[in-house]
């Protein structure tokens, strides 16, 4: 068994990134989530694994940062909540053209615009359906324990490498905020330079003797060109949706109706299943935990098999409910409840959406 | 006697000057005329020369020179506009035994760029930034830069630029040239033979400074032309560069060894 901590989900965060063997994160201050730096800076990385730790003028400057390591081959992470995740758009979209690994931890709050400081699930637009311009995707991870905060950054590095692109670890003020048990997995090596080197040709380390050189770009004016490269990408996000389609399924052999929620508002719906049930509702949770690539082949399983209807539970105006209506197709019921602004649902306000808008709607 | 041939001629005892094979053979994209290609060819001679050519990560901008990786055969990222200073500051942190450049027009570096600029010097980061100032946006044709000079047309102040609405052009090196963080700043020019052989030893100065881990940021401008932008011919624009920019752009080392050269 792994040490066991009691740790904030930003601190479990942070202490993955050691632990996962990264080699440097860059970030800026912004509410929720500067523990995270705040924890890595109180830590000393660079005495423990050598792991740098920089803050940053902006997230406009760390998300480049981000690029010039990880297209060094080098690990490296940052994190920031919506409004910095917002800046950083530019950044994600050439890291995503360049084809640069990196993971990218939004702890989001409330928005649109400085919004406030509390949890919400606001930003899944952004996060899956693009963000930045241009045609890319964004493997994404939704934790919904302290737990998980710790354990899917190995998992967003090991993605990112595996297909080179940025990976988003996407959580919400409360699991950034709240204390939990967490188990923290042992001691992950750093790579080596020579390793960096061996494991990762494409990465701009210095031109190897007698080889050509590296170039990192998102640039091509030949439009041929940039349309091979489109498709080769594409051809990438397609082996995602194959391979790393992500969820949990929680009492759902039996159920006629279904939960859909992440993060937080997952961790909620488990007890509206509980009470749900006890009133002999039989509901069960599909949990997303990739929000891209989406579990939608799941969603159209269940449709199939006659599921009555699927109650989309988010801390949103209603974003993920659109890829569930979309994996529907109009053949059974589909609906939204969620509060926002940084209110938080009741279990109670949930089984009572489920009974208005699915059961009795 | 008999007549030489051109087969007399090339004999590698008659060699007096090579192309680096740090440039590649990519014809350049960059106007007749114009300092870019001189100013590539001197930082990569200094490469060469220094031997770096295995060790050395340099960072494209967004500009005419977005496409400098083409033509500097060493390994090279591609920035977004005014980000080169964030990349090769995560370079060099993660690689310290690498040397580590950035290449920015003025727009770049100057403007959108600035936030980066200003606190990768601050930082005292050990890199080089080699930075060309000719006053104008070339690449999008030709409209103002920071760096524009008062009452210099441009397509966007096509009837002078007025210091009163528009501002007054920035002088960065100045600015950051006062920061401890930066240990070397330069300013050279390459429309002459003279003045590229001075921004050479400049150049070198810089890198050697980061090979040599002496603490701090090295930065090189290079007043350039920009003959198209200008709406000149090469031999005007460099006539007009030394008549209007270096009287505001002076030429000289303004700190040398993190300490300000006294005027």
């Amino acid at each position: 068994m792994g040490e066991l901590k009691l740790m904030k989900g930003n601190e479990a965060l942070a202490e993955a990134a050691i632990r996962a063997g990264a080699d440097g994160y860059f970030g800026y201050p912004i509410t929720p989530q500067s523990e995270v730096i705040e924890y890595l800076m109180a830590e000393k990385p660079f005495d423990r694994t050598g792991m740098v730790v920089l803050q940053a003028e902006s997230e406009v400057a760390s998300i480049n940062m981000l690029y010039g390591g990880g297209g060094s081959g080098k690990k490296v992470m940052t994190s920031s909540s919506s409004p910095g995740i917002s800046l950083m758009q530019e950044g994600i979209s050439y890291l995503a053209g360049g084809e640069v690994p990196c993971v990218i931890a939004n702890v989001v709050r409330g928005g649109p615009g400085l919004g406030d400081i509390q949890p919400a699930q606001s930003d899944y637009f952004q996060s899956v359906k693009g963000g930045g311009h241009g045609d890319y995707r964004l493997p994404c991870l939704a934790p919904a324990s302290v737990q998980e905060m710790s354990d899917f950054v190995p998992v967003a590095f090991d993605l990112a490498f595996k297909y080179r692109t940025p990976v988003l670890i996407i959580a919400d003020g409360l699991i950034g905020q709240m204390m939990e048990k967490v188990e923290l997995f042992d001691q992950m090596p750093r790579l080596t330079d020579q390793e960096v080197i061996e494991k990762y040709p494409w990465a701009t380390t210095g031109k190897p003797k007698g080889k050509e050189r590296r170039i990192l770009t998102s640039l091509d004016l030949d439009p041929h060109k940039l349309e091979k490269h489109n498709q080769h990408l594409h051809a990438k996000y397609n082996e995602i949706k194959e391979n790393e389609v992500r969820y949990e399924l929680i009492d759902t052999d039996d159920a006629d109706y279904l939960f859909v929620a992440y993060g937080s508002s997952a961790r909620i719906c488990q007890k509206s299943v509980k009470l749900a049930r006890e009133k002999g509702i039989k509901v069960g949770l599909l949990r997303i935990i990739s929000l891209w690539p989406f579990a939608s082949d799941v969603i159209k399983e269940f449709t199939a098999k006659g599921i009555k209807g699927f109650l989309s539970v988010e801390m949103s105006m209603g974003q993920m409910v659109e890829d569930i209506q979309l994996a529907v197709q109009g053949k059974t019921k589909v609906d939204h409840f969620g509060r926002v602004g940084g209110v938080i649902h009741s279990p109670e306000e949930v089984v009572e959406a489920l009974e208005q808008k699915i059961i009795g709607g | 006697m008999a007549e030489l041939s051109v087969q007399d001629i090339i004999k590698p005892e008659n060699l007096v000057y090579e192309k680096t094979k740090l440039m590649t053979d990519k014809t350049l994209s960059y106007c007749p005329g114009c300092g870019h290609g001189t100013a590539h060819r001197l930082t990569m001679e200094v490469i060469e020369e220094l031997g770096k050519e295995n060790d050395t990560i340099g960072i494209a901008p967004v500009g005419c020179s977005v496409l400098a990786y083409e033509f500097m055969n060493i390994d090279m990222q591609q920035a977004a506009h005014g980000r080169a200073p964030a990349h090769a500051t995560a370079v060099k942190r993660l690689w310290p035994n690498k040397v580590v450049f950035t290449y920015q027009g003025d727009g770049d570096l100057a403007a959108i760029g600035t936030a980066e600029t200003i606190h990768a010097c601050n930082r005292g980061e050990q890199i080089v930034i080699i930075f060309i100032n000719n006053g104008i946006y070339g690449m999008t044709g030709g409209q103002m830069a920071p760096t524009t000079l008062p009452e210099m047309k441009t397509s966007t102040s096509p009837f002078g630029r007025d210091v009163a609405s528009m501002g007054y052009p920035l002088k960065i090196t100045e600015l950051i040239s006062n920061l401890p963080g930066v240990q070397y700043v330069s300013r050279q020019a390459v429309h002459s033979p003279a003045a590229a052989r001075k921004a050479k030893r400049a150049i070198k100065k810089a890198f050697q400074n980061q090979i040599d881990n002496k603490p701090g940021l090295s930065f090189i401008e290079i007043v350039s032309n920009c003959n198209s932008g200008w709406k000149m011919t090469p031999n005007d624009s460099n006539e007009w560069m030394e008549e209007n920019m270096f009287p505001y752009y002076p030429l000289g080392d303004i700190k040398v060894d993190g300490k300000l050269i006294e005027k």
